[in-house]
């Protein structure tokens, strides 16, 4: 089940990658912006594309917690299990 | 002293061409880009055809990222990013790269409204109350300069990137902006153009007004009719043309291709005042203006080989073809010789300008006048001022040596632009 949402989440990640930025390069700890060179501004379209992949909703403040890929994985886990409950 | 300033890069995304070599190609062989668009006939357009780039081969992986490329729905700057590309690297110039923008490169691409079908997916999502669910571009795909942006960034422009917006004008004008910067030492290359959306957004207001051709749904080709006594209206259109503009000495000094020359221009307003109109041309100044070009360029009438003229095929081209013969002084037979391009591709308003001028300037590569088409039946005012040998109905093996070339627009707005050959001296 994780790793079928990390596997989900690498794949919405890797679209918004830089041309020069290989999809091998996203590892759990990779800081969207930073070490995966995404543009900021993408990161807004990252969270829809997780919305309409996980059926879930994202707040702002998830949003600003999002650094790196764990904090996504993590959010996402947190929003399914809320809506399980 | 002021620079000289040549054209040393094209690039075009026309209706019936994408591309200088395809371009050309349909322009010598009176090719039409019109089409007719089931698209128009079910939303009940009077008029359902239009002259749209055919871009559905083309590999838009040569032009965008793949992060660029999704969610982007706004095909005016798909035309101005392909053609405005395509220039630069036909003017043999490189991207720059990562770390400085090129200070001396700036960019001028106008547009009249910019990425509508974007603009639409937005609004309902906004009146929807979903407005968190606009996605990163629907911004940078709506802003009016969202094409300059685009290329500036691609480019690695550090001087001027902006977007012009004058209607019709729009191309013409770009390239006497771009021109104007460069003689003025304030850039050495400046990508000028202009680029217009396709579709019934776009052309839906025109078709209200009733200035479209509506007879014509069944026989696209015989449409767009400039300068014939059987004109119904324009057929609208869509695309992108680009030019770079360069200072002589940069040109010469990295030996560049030269198409040609600008050696100077004009643009006016009509003020909407004596008999100008938000939709009509005041003469007397489309006159001012094209005269005031002439001075500019500091040629005598005479020295004019052939006109491009605006000419959309409206009740409107009579008074055009009066308004040259007056500025020119120049009659009958001694009337130059005028062609019009819209015939095969229709009208591309905001990017009209800038590829007709593409066109215009092949002519000089090619040492040919394009021929027009439609206008088997000249009409009968045309006929009076300008004798019909002047009027080619097929390409002409004449080389040109001077060509004026004018745009105008709603607004009450002209633009005009000579052209000389570039002589290696």
């Amino acid at each position: 089940m994780e790793k079928e949402r990390y596997q989900k989440l690498k794949e919405i990640v890797q679209t918004y990658l830089p041309d020069d930025v290989s999809e091998d390069t996203i590892q759990l700890e990779s800081n969207f912006t930073q070490e995966l060179n995404i543009n900021s501004a993408n990161l807004v379209d990252i969270v829809l594309d997780v919305e309409d992949t996980f059926d879930i909703m994202l707040e702002n403040e998830d949003m600003d917690g999002m650094q790196t890929v764990a904090d996504a994985l993590k959010i996402i886990d947190t929003k399914i299990a809320s809506k399980q409950s | 002293m002021e620079n000289r300033v040549v054209v040393t890069g094209m690039g075009v995304c026309a209706p019936n061409g994408i591309g200088l070599s395809e371009f050309v190609q349909s322009l010598k062989n009176q090719t039409s880009g019109i089409n007719f668009h089931p698209e128009l006939k079910n939303l009940n357009f009077g008029c359902q055809i239009a002259g749209k780039p055919d871009i559905d081969n083309i590999d838009l992986n040569k032009y965008f990222t793949n992060v660029q490329l999704k969610g982007l729905n706004a095909s005016g700057i798909v035309y101005g990013v392909m053609a405005g590309k395509d220039a630069w690297e036909d003017a043999g110039l490189t991207v720059t790269p990562e770390e400085n923008p090129d200070w001396d490169s700036g960019v001028i691409f106008g547009t009249g409204i910019l990425g509508v079908d974007k603009f639409r997916e937005s609004i309902y999502k906004v009146d929807e109350g979903n407005v968190r669910r606009l996605g990163s571009t629907s911004v940078v795909q709506t802003m009016a300069s969202g094409i300059s942006a685009y290329l500036g960034g691609m480019l690695g422009c550090g001087n001027l990137v902006t977007t012009n917006s004058s209607a019709c004008t729009t191309g013409t004008e770009a390239i006497l902006m771009g021109y104007e910067r460069i003689k003025l030492k304030k850039a050495t290359k400046m990508l000028v153009g202009s680029c217009s959306d396709s579709g019934p957004y776009v052309w839906g207001g025109f078709d209200a007004m009733r200035i479209l051709p509506r007879k014509h749904n069944e026989n696209p080709e015989a449409a767009s009719r400039p300068m014939s006594a059987t004109a119904t209206g324009f057929v609208p259109g869509s695309g992108a043309g680009a030019l770079v503009l360069e200072s002589l000495d940069s040109a010469l000094e990295r030996r560049a291709t030269i198409y040609g020359e600008i050696i100077g221009g004009a643009i006016n307003s009509g003020g909407q005042r004596a008999g100008g109109t938000m939709t009509a041309p005041n003469n007397e100044a489309v006159v001012r203006c094209l005269k005031s070009a002439l001075e500019d360029s500091k040629i005598k009438a005479e020295q004019v080989d052939t006109i491009n003229g605006h000419l959309t095929a409206t009740a409107k081209d009579p008074a055009e073809i009066k308004n040259w013969s007056k500025a020119l002084g120049r009659k009958g037979i001694g009337f130059p010789y005028v062609n019009s391009f819209k015939g095969m591709f229709g009208h591309c308003l905001a990017a009209a300008g800038s590829i007709e001028c593409v066109g215009t300037l092949l002519q000089f590569s090619e040492n040919q006048i394009f021929g027009n088409v439609n206008c088997e039946d000249i009409h009968p005012e045309i006929n009076k001022i300008v004798d019909e040998s002047r009027i080619p109905r097929s390409t002409l093996n004449i080389a040109p040596k001077i060509i004026a070339k004018a745009s105008f627009g709603f607004g009450d707005v002209n633009a005009c632009v000579i052209f000389k050959t570039y002589d290696f001296e």
